[in-house]
């Protein structure tokens, strides 16, 4: 059994209650589930019976190369992209069936900049605030509060287009969540951006999704998807090949970590020697190497330590060492035995 | 959670009609904003082309001695002849103007309606909203005209107004603009808006029974079938039944009825191509 607070928030009212919930109940709301969702475009299949669920609360990347079918989905998920085939709901409305409804619990960072280039700052979130149903005291208040959030207020009566990209895109996250959405949904939100301003941008969705923001963004970023994703899926095209947090996925798919060492001296005693030291089983192996040896297997992080001691009493120099880990990028690999990248 | 979403949707339901209008008041309130914020161009472009009309047609033409759709020795009849036409043009230019062309730019490499697109209601009323902005625009550069008919002209202009058919026939004259407005922002691939001015709206306002009551097209009868297919013959018809006395008009039935049937015709392709651009 675990005791929360919910805060469930409406556009009229915020109401807080006190939820007991079985750990083990299988449905705790969902941010987003779709059913073998399916986007066909002529004889292109873009997404391919899709099943994914977005947990409350989570940060949920789409993880692929260009052309994966990520921006269909996420389309799909925001009433963008009318699905061809299956279900999508957000909230626990359905987006196929009650757009309108749906609308209501979604907020939308597209991948490129769609502020309203006629308002200035102030006016394109006080004017969205105007869309989904508040008052104009209330929208007003709600836009001057987001800006100073997202540090944004000295800048509220300028025109949209005097915003560096940083700027834009804080805009729009502020937009997007304005109506305190379901889900916050973001496509590729820092492919155009600086370094500075993407690790800005990724500490304004930590700090949302701490105050309890359910995300779900695309990237083909791997590091985008390590550290900020509670959950990654892996998507080529237009499929799911592989789900679970980072962790999850280098250890089931990553394939092997290899600690490579480079020694002066006699590389083969210290080979023999550490098949003692390491009680080496067909997981673990140690293989000779330019200028060295490398181990071979997983965890061999903690093997370290054996390894350098090793050479000591051996009385080798050790000039080098270094640890190659599984990466997403090992895992893409693995799962489609292409790079990642482009 | 079976309860909590069927819950959450028959509640929005309750209420949908009323949100959309608070979502489309919203929307109008946006564009009336943008609107303000270039009030001087706005001003400019509704007063630039019924003045122009207005004084090239019933100021220097009667004062070169040029005279204009039926004679010299009719110039009187015709200032006020040409009333019609001009507050019929201004209308249906305005609202062309007011709606399709934003569009080109929204639709197009900024995407920036996205926005308006995911406010929480159905994509026809956004194409609601956009048809009663550009009918809001249009009416107002109808009104516009009358001020300029009184200054300009060299002769008075005599109106014998109708109010009944007047006021019934602005803003149905507007709400038709507005939707030919939607109809090429929405079909016409942004890139081409400008050509369809030259295709589309120079022959709706040269061929719109603007000069002339469509009754005198009698001695070209091809042309004075074709022009039924332009929804301006039906406005200009109708506006010149509500702004003067003892010209020939068309049935003011057939007026209403045309016009309605355009509102239709022209409200339904223009919310399907709406929809076209709003969701994939
Ligand atoms: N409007 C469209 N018309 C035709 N094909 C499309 C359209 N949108 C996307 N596609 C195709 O669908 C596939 C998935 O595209 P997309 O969802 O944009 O991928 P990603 O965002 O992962 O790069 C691609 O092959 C793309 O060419
Ligand atoms: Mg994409």
């Amino acid at each position: 059994m675990r005791l929360f607070v919910s805060i469930i928030s409406t556009r009229a009212e915020t109401v807080y209650c006190i939820c007991i919930v079985e750990t083990s109940d299988p449905v705790a709301k969902l941010a987003v589930k779709a059913v073998k969702l399916t986007k066909t475009y002529g004889s292109k299949v873009a997404v391919d019976e899709l099943d994914m669920e977005v947990k409350s609360g989570e940060i949920f990347g789409l993880l692929g190369p260009n052309g994966a079918g990520k921006t269909t989905t996420g389309g799909m998920i925001t009433t963008r992209v009318l699905p061809t085939s299956g279900q999508v709901y957000v909230g626990g409305v359905d987006v196929v069936k009650h757009p309108a409804e749906a609308k209501l619990e979604i907020g939308v960072v597209p991948q490129s900049n769609t502020l309203d280039r006629s308002l200035n700052v102030i006016q394109n979130l006080y004017f969205h605030g105007r869309y989904f149903g508040m008052s104009r005291k209330q929208s007003k208040q709600v836009a001057l509060d987001l800006l100073e959030r997202f540090k944004l207020a000295d800048r509220q009566s300028l025109p949209v287009s005097a915003l560096s990209g940083g700027m834009a895109q804080r805009l729009m996250v502020a937009r997007a969540i304005m109506h305190t959405p379901a889900v916050l949904v973001l496509d590729e939100p820092t492919s155009g951006l600086d370094p500075q301003s993407r690790l800005a941008l990724w500490d304004i969705l930590q700090e949302l999704n701490s105050d309890g923001q359910s995300v779900l963004l695309t990237t083909h970023n791997m590091e985008e998807a390590d550290g900020l994703c509670d959950r990654i899926a892996i998507m080529d095209h237009g499929k799911i090949l592989a789900l679970g947090s980072s962790a999850e996925l280098k250890r089931d798919l990553g394939g092997t970590s290899s600690l490579v060492m480079k020694v002066s001296g006699d590389v083969r005693q210290l080979i023999q020697k550490l098949m003692v030291e390491i009680s080496t089983d067909s997981m673990t192996k140690i293989v000779p190497s330019d200028d060295g040896l490398k181990i071979v297997g997983h965890d061999v992080a903690q093997l370290i330590s054996i390894a350098v001691t090793s050479a000591e009493a051996l009385s080798l120099k050790v000039y080098d060492l270094s640890l190659v880990e599984p990466s997403l990028e090992t895992v893409f690999i693995n799962l489609t035995g292409r790079e990642l990248r482009d | 959670m079976k309860e909590t979403m069927s819950q959450v949707v028959v509640r929005d339901r309750s209420v949908s009609l009323l949100m959309y209008a608070r979502v489309i008041f919203a929307l109008l309130g946006r564009d009336l904003a943008v609107l303000k914020k270039t009030a001087a161009f706005f001003v400019i472009r509704v007063i630039m082309q019924p003045f122009l009309f207005v004084f090239v047609f019933t100021y220097v033409f009667p004062k070169i001695g040029q005279g204009v759709g039926g004679g010299g020795s009719k110039e009187v009849e015709f200032s006020t002849l040409l009333v019609a036409g001009v507050v019929g043009i201004s209308i249906i230019f305005q609202a062309i103007q007011a709606v399709a062309l934003p569009l080109v730019q929204e639709f197009g490499f900024t995407k920036e309606i996205e926005d308006r697109a995911l406010a929480p209601m159905p994509a026809w009323g956004l194409a609601v909203e956009k048809i009663l902005s550009g009918a809001i625009q249009a009416i107002f550069a109808g009104i516009v005209v009358f001020p300029i008919v009184l200054f300009v002209p060299a002769t008075a202009v005599h109106l014998q107004i109708n109010w009944i058919l007047l006021i019934t026939l602005v803003p149905l004259a507007a709400i038709v603009s507005g939707t030919l407005g939607l109809t090429i922002g929405t079909w016409i691939p942004p890139t081409q808006v400008p050509l369809i001015f030259a295709i589309i709206v120079l022959p709706i306002t040269f061929l719109g029974a603007v000069y002339y009551p469509w009754a005198s097209l009698t001695p070209i009868p091809w042309l004075k079938d074709i022009v039924l297919v332009n929804p301006l013959v039906y406005i200009n018809e109708g506006l010149r039944a509500a702004l003067t006395t003892g010209v020939p008009h068309m049935n003011m039935t057939y007026v209403y009825i045309a016009l309605l049937v355009f509102t239709i015709l022209l409200g339904a392709v223009s919310i399907k191509g709406l929809q076209k651009r709003v969701v994939g």
